[in-house]
């Protein structure tokens, strides 16, 4: 049985359609990867996996309870076996660090405050983050806020492990860095992952498999291969960074000297 | 032609109302709504019997509406204190009824005055601040983490303070009290060498404890009117850095202006009940 399955989900914002009749399945112990451009859905989409907004129609089902419909108390208890890092890491800036991970723990658990401080540390510890619990998000670099987002997003032990843009706006070191630490946390914890990313060398490292969305719809959905050998003219323009409306050099050049020239007669 | 514009004028007129009255209509139903779930969220922010976290989050609110407060309110109360004494003096002198000052300043201070200018400095401290807080939140994502982290943001954010605020204007408000009356106490010093111990004689045998409950009774409203008002500019913000900076100017705007009619209506109440 999917993790999570997604059917006929129909999303609009003041009249236009964001997405448009979305079906997918997640399996466990897999890195899902949901590819596309600017705009094609896919933060969208990983907020209406999370509950945070509500369709206009479909369904999601997450271990098979419909989060569209379910009661409250029901989404608070799914939310709790999924560990979410957001694209700008949204760590709380008033928390230090190690606060920020020990915040559902302390919270939703029972665990005495020793044991809540070891895991803290080993959270941050898998993030390569151990020596700087005691900072504040304000004083981390980009790369460091979202290994800690990652850790705070794993403080539960979650079956599911969505982030949103991982490599976003990060140096290519620090980005297949991220990559790396999603493949170990896959590897040794199992864990399911939901990756929204645009970076095509990110998603192909990490990625079982790739669905990608393109005007509200998946376009193609498969593994890696089957991703690289997708005759979809869209799937092929993107993986060859073909762009939409190319510049028109000599378009601009021809503009440019109409403006010169009508410059010169002016003065 | 001209009667057509005229009718087109009123028709733009009525829209407009129309409009507006919808958006205020839907804004205190949005208060109400957010007031009723907090009202169940606030058990989890009592100390003993709720969520320690909440409490403590709650004490510190109560530190930073409050406290950091007092100077402010107190310096505000001294000046209002002074310029009311001074008011009533110049006209009641001329009746040869300067003692009356006292009564002005006691009954005016405990009634209105004393609730008025606690809530308008609140307002500006904290409201705007509550707003700016949560309003970047927003705008920062981390109202979304909360959610997902199976946390309730109104009982997380709004909870606390709005029990740091219930605590927190009522005493701030006792506070304001003591320093308009003795701002009232030095001006009759200082003009006509009324000793202050007897000064304090008579404002208590002017004042009732009807007339400090009613200020209490406005202090509490005023304090649910602050918070909620802030709070919800807060997570009304759409947008960027500069969404939330308009949220924090409505956050005082409306804070203040709702808090004036809501004293227009308890005034009326109680005056109509006989208490004031």
């Amino acid at each position: 049985m999917s993790l999570i399955s997604v059917r006929d989900l129909v999303v609009e914002y003041d009249g236009r359609r964001v997405l448009d009749g979305v079906n997918l399945d997640i399996e466990p112990g897999e890195v899902t990867v949901l590819l596309g451009g600017s705009g094609s859905g896919k933060s969208t989409l990983l907020r209406q996996i999370l509950g945070l907004e509500r369709p206009m129609s479909g369904n999601i089902l997450i271990k098979g309870i419909d989060i569209t419909r379910c009661a409250p108390a029901e989404l608070s208890k799914i939310r709790s076996s999924i560990g979410v890092a957001f694209q700008s890491a949204a760590l709380f800036n008033s928390l230090s660090i190690g606060e920020n991970v020990a915040l559902t723990l302390r919270e939703h658990t029972r665990l005495a405050p020793s044991t809540v401080d070891l895991v803290v540390w080993m959270k941050l510890a898998v993030v390569g983050l151990a020596e700087f619990g005691g900072l504040h998000p304000k004083e981390l670099s980009g790369g460091m806020k979202k290994r800690a987002a990652v850790a705070r997003a794993l403080a539960l032990d979650p079956e599911l492990l969505m982030l949103d843009e991982p490599s976003a706006g990060l140096d290519p070191i620090v980005a297949a860095e991220l990559d790396e630490l999603i493949l170990f946390l896959k590897d040794t914890f199992q864990i399911t992952a939901l990756v929204v990313t645009h970076e095509l060398a990110s998603a192909f490292r990490i990625a079982d498999r790739i669905a990608m969305l393109s005007n509200g719809q998946f376009i193609a959905v498969g593994t890696k291969d089957e991703i690289r050998a997708s005759q979809h003219p869209r799937v092929k323009q993107f993986l060859n960074r073909v762009p939409d409306n190319p510049v028109h050099a000599p378009a601009v050049a021809g503009y440019l000297e109409r403006y010169v020239r009508s410059q010169e007669a002016n003065s | 032609m001209n009667h057509s514009r005229k009718a087109s004028l009123t028709s733009h007129v009525l829209e407009f109302t129309g409009t507006e009255t919808l958006k205020e209509l839907d804004y205190i139903g949005s208060l109400n709504i957010q007031w009723w779930a907090t009202l169940r969220g606030i058990r989890n922010a009592l100390p003993l019997v709720g969520n320690r976290y909440r409490w403590r989050a709650a004490v510190h609110q109560m530190l930073d509406i409050g406290v950091h407060a007092v100077p402010m309110v107190a310096l505000l109360a001294m000046c209002s204190g002074f310029i009311l004494a001074m008011q009533g003096a110049s006209e009641l002198r001329r009746f040869g009824a300067l003692h009356y000052v006292i009564d002005l300043v006691a009954i005016g201070f405990t009634r209105e005055l004393g609730p008025l200018l606690t809530a308008i400095a609140v307002s500006g401290r904290s409201g705007s601040a509550f707003a700016a807080e949560i309003g970047t939140m927003k705008v920062t994502e981390e109202i979304d983490a909360l959610k997902v982290m199976a946390f309730e943001p109104l009982e997380f954010l709004l909870a606390p303070k709005y029990l740091a605020s219930l605590v927190s204007v009522p005493c701030l408000n006792i506070v304001s009290n003591f320093f308009g009356i003795l701002a009232g106490g030095l001006f009759m010093l200082f003009s006509t060498h009324l000793a202050l111990p007897l000064y304090f004689h008579y404002v208590l045998s002017s004042i009732a404890l009807r007339d400090l409950m009613a200020g209490l009774i406005k202090s509490l409203a005023f304090a649910t009117i602050i918070a909620h008002v802030g709070c919800l500019e807060g997570f009304r913000v759409r947008g960027g850095p500069d969404a939330v900076g308009r949220s924090t100017t409505a956050a005082v705007v409306r804070s203040t202006f709702m808090v004036i009619v809501a004293d227009a209506i308890f005034t009326a109440i109680f005056y109509f009940m006989g208490a004031a």
